[in-house]
């Protein structure tokens, strides 16, 4: 049977669904008797929700760059570096 | 190979060029901004990490040797920037994240109960104050792991694409990701939680 601290490592994999089926069983069998564990593993997911969702609204796919970008890019243009 | 038109447009602005060089813009500003925004988020510091991308990509125009293509040389110099502003914009110094992580005993169990989450309610997703507050714990991560949480968990790239972007990796991407979460988790908790039955 895993340590709680062996599964600890896998929580990352299993959270994330890529654990193999075989490692998959080992840290399920440690799941079914160790309430501690359930509640980490909890816990470890709603840490990912709420960093997903901490995610500032934006635009996705800017087909639309503004202009006034642009502009500054062309005006910001330095002089280019000489050869070295 | 570079495409034909894609040599001269080069030649063009190694000559010093404007309308090559508002071509090159026009034609990669876009991609620029969406990889400054998955890094960045917030609109106006993903402007400026394109803006100062540009200006990079201009100054060592004649360092660009052409084994790639200018639209891969570009995504580079954007990424670097818009990590180097990731880094430089911290508000706090970094927390230690030994310090969230559990601590084991010998024998592998916990060293202590968890701290609980007893009010699911104070920490829900849909209150737009635990969103600010979790952002501002993401980030006093130290810099290796704010990144990855950044890439993986808030812009939610995938575990190869933020590999490619850290330049590490993907086992390394894995642990940096794992730390961070249970780092990230911990600090939840001491602001939420307590202990089970509280
Ligand atoms: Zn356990």
């Amino acid at each position: 049977m895993l340590t709680c601290r062996e599964l600890f490592e896998f929580l990352a994999d299993y959270a994330d669904g890529e654990l193999e089926p075989a490692e998959r069983e080992r840290f399920e069998e440690h799941m079914a008797v160790c309430p501690h564990c359930v509640e980490y593993l909890d816990t470890y997911r709603k840490t990912i929700e709420l960093a997903a969702a901490s995610r500032q609204p934006q635009d996705s796919i800017p087909d639309d760059v503004p202009e006034d970008l642009i502009r500054a890019i062309l005006a910001s243009r330095g002089p280019k570096a000489g050869p070295d | 190979m570079q495409p034909i038109d894609e040599v001269v447009l080069i030649e063009r602005l190694r000559a010093g060029d404007d309308a090559a060089y508002e071509a090159v813009v026009r034609q990669h500003v876009g991609a620029m901004l969406a990889v400054a925004r998955r890094i960045l988020g917030q609109d106006a510091d993903a402007e400026d990490a394109v803006q100062e991308a540009f200006v990079q990509s201009f100054r060592k125009i004649d360092s660009f040797r052409g084994q790639s293509r200018l639209k891969t040389w570009l995504h580079r110099i954007t990424v670097n920037v818009a990590l180097m502003m990731l880094r430089s914009n911290r508000a706090c110094p970094a927390v230690s994240i030994e310090e969230y992580l559990p601590q084991w005993l010998d024998d592998g169990h916990r060293a202590s109960a968890n701290l609980g989450w007893c009010d699911p309610g104070l920490v829900s997703v849909e209150k737009e104050e635990t969103r600010a507050i979790v952002r501002e714990m993401i980030d006093s991560l130290p810099d290796d792991y704010r990144e990855v949480v950044v890439l993986r968990d808030v812009q939610q790239l995938d575990t190869k694409e933020t590999a490619i972007v850290l330049g590490v990796g993907v086992a390394v991407v894995k642990t940096r990701l794992h730390r961070a979460r249970a780092a990230l988790r911990g600090l939840i908790s001491t602001r939420f939680g307590g202990f089970a039955g509280c």
